[in-house]
């Protein structure tokens, strides 16, 4: 055949493997707006503002659950009864210590987690996969925990919690549930969303 | 009118002459071993299924509303103000329960005779992943009603993929659209569920199909009739031991249609929810980002996996080991042709090991399932008052869970090291003439 004689085999390659090039890059590119469009909205992002609450009528040993990013967040007025079994319940927790710093902001890396001792500020979602730990705050056996001292169980499976957060040993959850950044207003008002130094 | 049949028909084959050969090759001339038995059903059943499914799903779109705000209600209009729209959401959530236990069955089938074996690992593969798309559909689905189990459901099962190092959170939000289970989730969830998912379902099964036709069926004897003596009533080159697919198994397979229809129109009419199995208790009330049900599980067909997740516990400050082990879990049976090294296909002539290690993969993914759907937390303190449900609900779950994978490694170890004993495999298929 005459076009076997004119055909430039390096050429084709060279324009084959170009064209593949470029036209891949163009696929990856057009992909791009699509994969980003998954992401949330601006609309989502703005509904994330910080929140202010008030605590006020929180009587000791009571849970409320307040909304920040449409995230409920667990605020408990803990009895010195309650903080007293803190101490004594390390031997049985994943992490006593909050050593994991992504977890709460350095201001509430503290053997209560908080700010003032009392208030325990926490985001109410097991560190598991995301569902909202009953609060279980008497100090009684319980059928999931024979020794239980207070605190939170995630009745989807089964992770427990003490009354600062921090999690159990041999639970699924790996992690404790995170302090959001708060800080007070004055006694009686948290804004959740904002640190203290930023709040200034 | 003969003639004027016979013209239509001239006037397709001369502009398509590829469909009566493609009709002739999958159906008249689909020569299929003649030993079919009860177990061959559940392939056509599945089909059955699945056009259900397509029909009821497009009726259901007519009325159901895209919206976090307006879904529960939309689905609850449908069931108490639309003609007959009880019936087809009833058809629909039925049919998804349906299509498990067929497909099930259909999955043990291909255990139990070998059928995932050479020639036919692809045939097996293009299966599992119809069972992949099988499960994201049924869950995209479940969550699209908005009741309170499918919000939850909704964000267990995503947050699954926050478990990975690093990118977790991320991809969590990316997949969410939003910090929470939200509108973005629902609809983005609801056009996978009618459009993305079901287009790469029918591609599949057509593929699932098309790879069939090209190896042949297999058998209960797993003997291989293409190798074995020539020449049936139909055609002299058609292995003895086949029968042609239209129209022997196709009036055999309506037969099974006959049977199975009876049984869910028993389901769709008289027990719908199948006593909160089908359709969940929690799912009737609206989705509640504050508060989680009491007793979180997901449909009964994801429970045995959803086992394996639970029981395994963290290591190293991640929760990905339960997660990995569920993935696992289904990735070693799309595994299977090669795990098993084992010549003889058909449970009849293989070796006692086998026989038993099947056993204990039935009882295990039954008793999974138990674990994930909470009967054994029922259960346990029914039997044995007093004891500590935690500690033997983990200890029975971890057991189950070595059942399940110990199946795995047990076959593998067995068949590649020349453990296995078998039977002698007849030549040709052992009910004949």
């Amino acid at each position: 055949m005459a076009n076997e004689e004119v055909v430039d085999h390096g050429r084709r390659r060279f324009l084959t493997a170009t064209t593949a090039v470029v036209g891949g890059a163009g696929v990856i590119a057009a992909v791009v707006p699509f994969i980003k469009s998954w992401e949330p909205s601006a609309r989502a992002k703005a509904a994330g503002a910080p929140v202010t609450v008030d605590i006020s009528a929180i009587e000791a040993g009571q849970k409320v659950t307040f909304a920040w990013r449409s995230l409920p967040v667990f605020v408990v007025n803990r009895t010195t009864d309650q903080l007293a079994q803190l101490k004594g319940l390390d031997p049985r927790l994943l992490d006593p210590s909050s050593s994991d710093t992504g977890q709460q902001p350095k201001y509430a890396t503290n053997p209560t987690r908080s700010i003032k001792p009392e208030w325990l500020v926490v985001i109410g979602l097991c560190t598991h996969l995301g569902c909202v730990p009953d609060f279980v705050p008497d100090i009684k056996p319980e059928p999931f925990d024979a020794n239980w001292k207070g605190g939170f169980f995630c009745p989807c499976h089964k992770s427990r919690y003490d009354l600062a957060g921090r999690v159990f040993s041999g639970v699924p959850a790996p992690k404790n549930l995170a302090v959001p950044p708060y800080h007070f207003i004055d006694d009686s008002h948290i804004q959740i969303g904002v640190d203290p130094k930023e709040a200034g | 009118m003969a003639n004027a049949f016979s013209r239509i028909g001239d006037w397709f084959n001369e502009r398509a002459p590829g469909l009566m050969p493609a009709y002739r090759k999958h159906m008249t001339e689909y020569y299929a071993p003649k030993n079919f038995n009860l177990w061959y059903y559940f392939g056509s059943l599945a089909l059955l299924v699945l056009v259900n499914q397509i029909v009821t799903g497009i009726f259901l779109t007519m009325n159901y509303k895209t919206s976090a705000a307006e879904a529960f209600n939309s689905v609850e209009y449908i069931m108490r103000d639309v003609e007959w729209g009880w019936l087809i959401r009833y058809m629909h959530s039925t049919g998804a329960s349906l299509f498990f236990v067929v497909v099930f069955l259909h999955m043990f089938r291909g255990i139990m005779y070998g059928s995932f074996k050479k020639p036919r690992e692809l045939v097996w593969i293009l299966g599992m992943l119809i069972f992949l798309v099988l499960m994201a559909e049924a869950f995209m689905g479940y969550v699209l009603p908005w009741g309170n189990m499918s919000f939850w459901g909704a964000k267990v099962i995503i947050s699954l993929f926050g478990t990975i190092p690093f990118i977790g959170s991320t991809l969590v939000e990316w997949i969410m659209g939003d910090f929470l289970p939200a509108d973005a989730t629902l609809n983005r969830f609801f056009a996978l569920h009618v459009i993305a998912l079901p287009l790469v379902l029918l591609l599949l099964v057509v593929l699932h199909l098309f790879a069939l036709h090209e190896v042949g069926s297999n058998n209960p004897d797993g003997v291989d009739v293409k190798h074995g003596p020539k020449g049936n009533r139909w055609n002299p080159e058609k292995p003895i031991d086949a029968i042609p697919f239209h129209p022997y198994y196709t009036v055999k397979d309506l037969f099974g249609v006959g049977f199975f229809i009876t049984i869910a129109a028993f389901i769709i009419f008289f027990a719908p929810t199948f006593g909160g199995w089908f359709l969940e208790h929690d799912n009737f009330t609206p989705a509640n980002n504050l508060v989680t049900p009491s007793h979180i599980k997901p449909s009964w067909y994801f429970t045995p996996f959803y086992a394996i997740l639970r029981m395994i516990p963290s290591f190293f400050g991640t929760a990905i080991w339960g997660v990995i082990g569920m993935f696992g879990a289904i990735l070693l049976l799309a595994l299977l042709p090669w795990i098993d090294k084992g010549e003889v296909r058909s449970v009849r002539f293989r070796g006692l090991g086998f026989r038993i290690a099947l056993g204990v993969l039935v009882f295990s993914f039954l008793a999974l399932g138990m674990v994930g759907a909470g009967v054994t937390s029922e259960l346990i303190p029914a039997w044995f008052p007093g004891a500590d449900v935690t500690t033997w609900e983990n200890a029975f779950g971890r057991l189950m869970v070595l059942g399940y994978f110990g199946f795995f490694v047990f076959v593998w170890i067995y068949t590649r090291f020349g453990f296995e004993k078998t039977k002698p495999v007849p030549e040709r298929v052992t009910m004949h003439d």
